[in-house]
């Protein structure tokens, strides 16, 4: 079968301190199982527990790998992608997928040159094309769509959030647990985490894994509420462009574009927000993308599916108020 | 302190970019520039050696026309620079860069120590993000990647920098390698003094032989991955602009609905 790896598909289980999976890591398992026997790759001697471990199942995971870092600190990516060299050479693994996130990049880095993987990151699709991976990912802030082949017999890919519908296995498997020590070089320990602080989780879903994506710009002065509003009635994240950020009208990890969050939400919003060459860059991908500007020379109408020239004062508050009264009588 | 300071030079995002058949970026267009994130890292380097004394050194990769990007370093204060140009680097991927990188920074470290590679956080073509993390493996240096602050102090360096889930401090002993954010800072321009200054600083211009590298290894032949399909984006269609009439949003909450987004 040639749209089979022959060696397993490792696929790193991201997951919150409290030791929940993060969502995209039941995207990457779907993907995972269509390029061949699934492993999931858990850092942490404690390994998952158990509901963790039902759920891996219910995705259809053959193996779940625990790692022991023997006291090394699993914030260092230089640790993770040492580890997971260790690994990948010991089970002769065809592929990693992991999530690309801004640490799991780092760690791809290393591991590029710790195994000589040939490694494909922000991609948005991965599968098996006559025994070698193939990855899509768009580039060129969104304007460009590419396929890149690995030649390489270990194949990485970081995928980014939303790339596949998450689809649990019609019956699910029992994956077996395997306790892995690892040895670490000394040089993956030269720097040190002198102080962390996790990012206070807010009833919104995450930024990078929201598939609604309300984002406000230059032209909300400042004033968020109409955003937040319409985000929440949505279910969806809120973000902000480099200037919202740079004013401190809001926090910096809100930030979208090419040196921010690179976003790929089924509907994107963006009000106040004129569109540029940096933001579309981070939000091109996007499904749907609706822009609702004061402004109509504004370049974001150029790639809008839905182009409102308003007031997102008014407009924004009208809708929410519409959604509201439309799910209300929902029930 | 001596910085090296790797600098790319880069098509301008404002211009109309493009991929060739084979997925390479094409890089005649003439309207090339310092890739905007590496004028952070040069800045970086410049503050640290205004502070704590030495010199940086300016490193690019590339054909002809990279040699602008050393020269935009060297204009902001760079002391020297080196360009490594061979026919053969074309088509490199990450680890082929990282690899001629690698060299040239251990060939400028037999000269005289270096304490500091900087970078900056990503290049605004590829934008992968991964040079930083493959450098500092191929170097055996700590990594303290997309620093949004940096301060070094007694032999170590320390930076602030922002993931998705949390912001961290790191340390690191010297020698290290930091990749800077476009938070770090606020370039500096050049000023018609550096401008004259520039022209009189030497550019080592250096080849895959002179570092004792492996033509195949690196270049389209080396490279790890290789594109089978470039295409770029068609417009999207069925768009729709409307001026609000007092009705626009309940038209975009109609819109979702219609769409199933909601």
């Amino acid at each position: 079968m040639t749209n089979h790896l022959a060696g397993p598909v490792l696929v790193l289980l991201d997951h919150a301190p409290d030791g929940t999976l993060r969502a995209p890591v039941l995207e990457l398992l779907t993907l995972g199982r269509r390029l061949g026997s699934v492993h999931g790759v858990w850092l942490g001697a404690e390994g998952p527990g158990g509901d963790v471990l039902a759920a891996l199942g219910a995705y259809g995971v053959d193996v779940v790998d625990v790692l022991d870092l023997g006291g090394a600190d699993a914030r260092l990516t230089p640790v993770v992608a040492d580890a997971l060299a260790d690994l990948s050479a010991a089970l002769g693994a065809a592929a990693l997928l992991l999530t690309s996130s801004f640490d799991n990049k780092e760690v791809a880095g290393r591991l590029g040159v710790r195994s000589g993987a040939g490694v494909v990151v922000d991609a948005s699709d991965a599968r098996v094309v006559d025994g070698r991976v193939v990855a899509d990912k768009t580039v060129l802030a969104g304007t460009w769509t590419t396929s890149c082949a690995v030649r390489t017999p270990f194949a990485v890919v970081a995928l980014k959030a939303n790339s596949a519908q998450p689809e649990p296995v019609a019956s699910p498997t029992q994956p077996a647990v395997v306790a892995h020590p690892v040895t670490l070089a000394d040089d993956a320990r030269q720097a040190v985490v002198v102080e962390r602080q996790e990012r206070t989780r807010s009833d919104r879903p995450a930024l990078g894994e929201a598939q609604v994506v309300v984002v406000g710009g230059r032209g909300t002065d400042g004033d968020f509420s109409a955003v937040e509003e319409l985000a929440d009635v949505l279910g969806g994240a809120v973000g902000a462009t480099r200037v919202a950020t740079d004013e401190g009208w809001i926090g910096h990890d809100a930030q979208i574009g090419q040196t921010g969050v690179t976003i790929a939400p089924r509907l994107y919003i963006g009000a106040g927000v004129s569109g540029a060459v940096h933001h579309r860059g981070g939000m091109q991908a996007s499904g749907v993308i609706v822009a609702v500007n004061s402004d109509p020379e504004s370049p974001i109408f150029e790639i809008a599916d839905l182009g409102i020239v308003g007031d997102l004062f008014t407009v924004l508050p009208q809708a929410t108020q519409e959604l509201r009264r439309i799910k209300a009588a929902q029930g | 302190m001596r910085i090296v300071v790797c600098v790319k030079h880069v098509p301008d995002i404002q211009s109309e970019r493009s991929l060739q058949a084979d997925g390479r970026m094409v890089r005649d267009g003439g309207d090339g520039t310092l890739n905007e994130l590496d004028e952070n890292a040069v800045e970086a380097a410049l503050a640290l050696v205004e502070e704590h004394g030495g010199e940086v050194v300016a490193v690019t990769v590339g054909p002809d026309d990279a040699v602008d990007a050393a020269r935009r370093a060297l204009q902001m204060g760079a002391e020297q620079a080196v360009h490594v140009l061979d026919d053969a680097i074309a088509g490199s991927d990450v680890f082929g860069t990282a690899t001629v990188l690698a060299a040239v920074v251990r060939r400028l470290g037999d000269q005289e120590s270096v304490d500091l590679v900087v970078t900056g956080m990503a290049g605004l073509d590829g934008l992968t993000s991964l040079l930083p993390s493959a450098l500092a493996t191929e170097l055996g240096l700590p990594l303290l990647a997309l620093a949004a602050e940096v301060r070094v102090e007694d032999g170590a360096v320390r930076v602030r920098r922002e993931l998705d889930h949390a912001t961290e401090v790191l340390e690191a002993p010297l020698p290290a390698l930091v990749s800077v954010t476009d938070q770090a800072n606020e370039p500096r321009y050049p000023n018609f003094k550096g401008i004259m200054a520039a022209r009189k600083k030497p550019v080592d211009v250096l080849t895959l032989a002179d570092l004792g590298i492996e033509p195949q290894s690196v270049g389209a032949a080396g490279a790890r991955t290789e594109v089978l399909e470039a295409a770029a984006r068609p417009p999207r269609e069925d768009r729709v602009l409307v001026t609000d009439d007092g009705e626009a949003g309940l038209r975009l909450a109609a819109y979702l609905v219609e769409n199933k987004l909601v």
